[in-house]
């Protein structure tokens, strides 16, 4: 069991390439990022990892043991694992320039309920960012339940997955994006005639 | 029937647009296979032993005769002449290939069809009950509140990637015919005391490796409410249900581990803040989806047919099938009719390309141009006039599909088994063929009366046998990989319960005679009319378990080279395996 973890870790790290200018997309955009993901290794442990001065995104962990210290700079970002709850930042919401959601593997869904969650129970504002396991075919549910900024898998070229976020023009039901289902906004216009398309 | 509207059209081009262009990726290798699987089981495509295999939604079980016609058409273009119903209402083609399914899908959009969400880890097709809107129990029509489920579950965003598939069934019946016991979500849409109309919620049913009957969570959610109720349940399991083992990731799982009251209030806490939001429902909204849902236009008739009658009394076939396939309708000089995919020696739910067109045109011409699909793996006109039964009776026997044996033994309900899926280990289909040659006369299976076999190839349970009167399952043990596993005592419907392993399992010539076994103990210890399940319950496993065990078989087994070759006898179609 602990050395599919490690394994997982591994394959986390080829997903996230140290060093900073990477491409992200942000508000339906390819744009340079300067944002550092930290990822505790092996050996580190939260309260003792030393946080490189810059732009980083902490683990959860680290933001928990190193609150009074992190809390002090002018910019902060906090990333969740996909077991973590956001609840854990209730209070602190305010103080992050950047939230990210972290997908191990892109079939693990738990991270669209966290960023409902951050976006409509804890009001978070600021950017919401997916990061890991981020392909072109989740990038359109992710954004419906309140990412704005995607760091897409850095094999794949970002602007396949870019087109990811215009696969539906419309959709039925209400989410973070969507306050209005279908039904309440189509009443507003007055019902089309159904079953005509097809005659 | 709910037709689209130009909203429910947009999103299914754009899905064919979106899949044939994520096939395209696959076909190119820019997606690996790895990557390609969850996208293409979201469309329901399965890789199989033979090539690829096509579940399509087939909504609540609901088609027009001109969606069945385009099934027949799929069936002659793109596979080998024949498509298989299953029992959750839907259709499986089991020989295409993948570069053809964009085109497939396209064809599907033109009738208003579509494969979205009939696999992988989502909200399944919604399931229903076959005689929705004619029954005579029925209390409340459930077609609208599938129809709206449908939509609301539609490429739902946040659950899209839960823990493992969640399959939702709906019943409006006082007797219910969905099997809601045995669902992720089962909800008996009812009326309260004061007559509003409202639903019962249960939750954490399902069958597989852990079968369990599912638990009331609500007694009585107003009908505004289901979609937000609904989605608290999911968020929930979405957050908590079991990721890290496949097989205890199912949402029974949790509500176990957290008790039915923790998991209710987690579900009840998270409800809090959407119960008046802007996701309840609108009386225009329900209204403008049961406007669909409408009568027929029904003549003005009376119950009895003198003709009917003098005709039972000629023909003992033809009131076999009224006594088996005709079911009472609430409309005075109507009647259901059962047309059974169950003919002995076909396999269970396999209907040829002319079947399905011959049956189209009776959908025409006898029942306003309307099909359902069982659970059971049968077909249902829901709208027959008394008067044409004979008819009625006679164009289907042409087509042999007016087996008049629905709720007899030869109804099997069977999963395709180990010659199409990679995950069987039994040899479902043929294994229900020699069953049904076995039992196959008539006066001996009305002797034994209502009862119900139900095979599934492995522990995934895919054909329900845990809620079959006699459950078969296929097993492996450590020298061989086909074992036979008999159980006894499932049922489903209000009284829904889970079958009991009899004891050690028994190779594919035995089972049959195991089934002799236990229903000679029927016929020995059964009191007046009592049903089969009715003695199983009363007298318990042991007369049965002791007769079955009592003596040695007399039966030898052919050596099975390959048990994923087809027995291809009823389709003269050549075998062939595009992927090994």
């Amino acid at each position: 069991m602990i050395s599919m973890w490690l394994l997982l870790l591994n394959i986390q790290c080829l997903f996230i390439p140290q060093g900073s200018n990477k491409m992200i997309i942000r508000n339906n955009a390819i744009t340079e990022d300067d944002w550092i993901v930290l990822r505790l290794g092996e050996q580190e442990s939260a309260e003792d990892i030393t946080v490189a001065a810059g732009k980083v995104i902490v683990p959860l962990k680290v933001w928990l043991a190193q609150r009074d210290a992190l809390q002090q700079r002018h910019e902060i970002g906090v990333w969740l694992a996909s077991d973590e709850r956001p609840e854990d930042l209730k209070g602190d919401i305010e103080k992050f320039s950047v939230i990210a959601v972290d997908f191990p593997k892109f079939s693990d869904g738990r991270g669209y309920s966290i960023a409902y969650n951050l976006r409509a129970r804890l009001g978070y504002t600021g950017e919401l960012r997916a990061i890991g396991d981020v392909l072109r075919d989740q990038l359109f549910y992710m954004r419906r339940v309140g990412f704005d900024a995607f760091a897409p898998r850095p094999d794949r070229k970002i602007e396949d997955a870019l087109k990811g976020l215009t696969d539906f023009s419309e959709v039925y039901q209400t989410s973070f994006d969507q306050k209005l289902p279908l039904f309440r906004r189509v009443q507003l216009k007055g019902n089309s005639p159904a079953g005509l398309v097809n005659e | 029937m709910y037709r689209y509207d130009e909203y429910d059209q947009q999103i299914v081009n754009e899905r064919v647009d979106q899949y044939r262009d994520q096939v395209r990726r696959r076909l190119s290798g820019e997606l690996t296979e790895q990557e390609f699987l969850p996208l293409r089981l979201q469309n329901g495509l399965y890789m199989q032993i033979h090539g690829y295999m096509l579940r399509i939604a087939v909504p609540y079980g609901f088609i027009s005769s001109k969606q069945m016609r385009m099934f027949a058409h799929i069936a002659r273009k793109y596979d080998r002449g024949y498509g298989h119903f299953t029992t959750r209402q839907n259709i499986q083609f089991n020989w295409l290939k993948l570069e053809d399914t964009p085109d497939i899908l396209a064809e599907l959009a033109s009738v208003e069809m579509h494969a979205i969400q009939t696999s992988g880890n989502c909200v399944r097709n919604i399931t229903s009950d076959e005689f929705a809107g004619v029954a005579q129990d029925e209390v409340v029509d459930p077609r609208p509140y599938a129809e709206i489920l449908r939509q609301w579950s539609t490429f739902h965003p946040e659950f899209a990637y839960l823990p493992r598939k969640f399959k939702i069934a709906i019943s409006g019946g006082k007797e219910d015919r969905a099997a809601i016991y045995a669902h992720d979500i089962g909800l008996s849409v009812t009326k309260n005391a004061q007559g509003e109309v409202g639903f019962r919620v249960l939750v954490g049913g399902g069958l597989g490796r852990t079968p369990i009957i599912g638990v009331e969570i609500c007694e009585f959610v107003p009908w505004q409410h289901i979609l937000t109720y609904v989605e608290s349940i999911l968020r929930i399991y979405n957050q908590y249900g079991r990721r890290d083992n496949k097989y205890k990731a199912r949402i029974k799982i949790l509500v176990k581990a957290l008790g039915i009251d923790e998991f209710k209030r987690q579900v009840e806490a998270d409800w809090a803040d959407l119960k008046e939001g802007p996701g309840t429902l609108t009386i225009e909204e329900v209204n403008r989806v049961a406007s669909f849902f409408t009568d027929p236009a029904y003549e003005t008739l009376t119950d009895h047919d003198s003709a009917l009658n003098e005709f039972k009394a000629d023909s003992r076939s033809f009131s076999n099938w009224m006594m088996r396939n005709v079911k009472p309708h609430r409309v005075p000089g109507y009647a259901i009719v059962v047309l059974s995919l169950k003919k002995p020696g076909d396999a269970p739910g396999d209907a040829t390309a002319e079947q399905m067109e011959a049956i189209a045109d009776l959908a025409d011409r006898y029942s306003f141009g309307e099909l359902r699909i069982t659970h059971k793996q049968n077909l249902v006109l829901a709208d027959v006039k008394q008067q044409d039964l004979i008819r009625l009776w006679q164009e289907a026997t042409e087509y042999e599909v007016a087996s008049p044996n629905i709720g007899l033994l030869t109804d099997m309900i069977s999963c395709p088994g180990a010659e199409f899926c990679t995950l069987a280990n039994a040899r479902s289909i043929p294994l229900a063929k020699s069953i049904a040659k076995r039992f196959e006369d008539l006066d001996f299976q009305h002797d034994i009366g209502e009862i119900s076999i139900n095979i599934s190839g492995c522990v995934n349970a895919c054909g329900q046998h845990h809620i079959g009167n006699i459950g078969i399952t296929g097993v492996e043990k450590k020298d061989h990989d086909e074992w036979y596993q008999v159980s006894l005592g499932g049922a489903e419907g209000n009284h829904s319960s889970l079958s009991k392993i009899l004891g050690p399992s028994f190779t594919f010539n035995q089972v049959p005679e195991v089934i002799d076994r236990i229903l000679q103990v029927y016929l020995r210890e059964r009191v007046e009319a009592e049903s089969f399940i009715d003695t199983v319950r009363r007298i318990g496993h042991a007369p049965f378990k002791e007769h079955v065990y009592a003596t040695d078989f007399d039966v030898e087994e052919e050596e099975v080279i390959d048990k994923h070759v087809v027995t291809s006898a009823q389709y003269s179609v050549p075998f062939y395996s595009p992927r090994f």
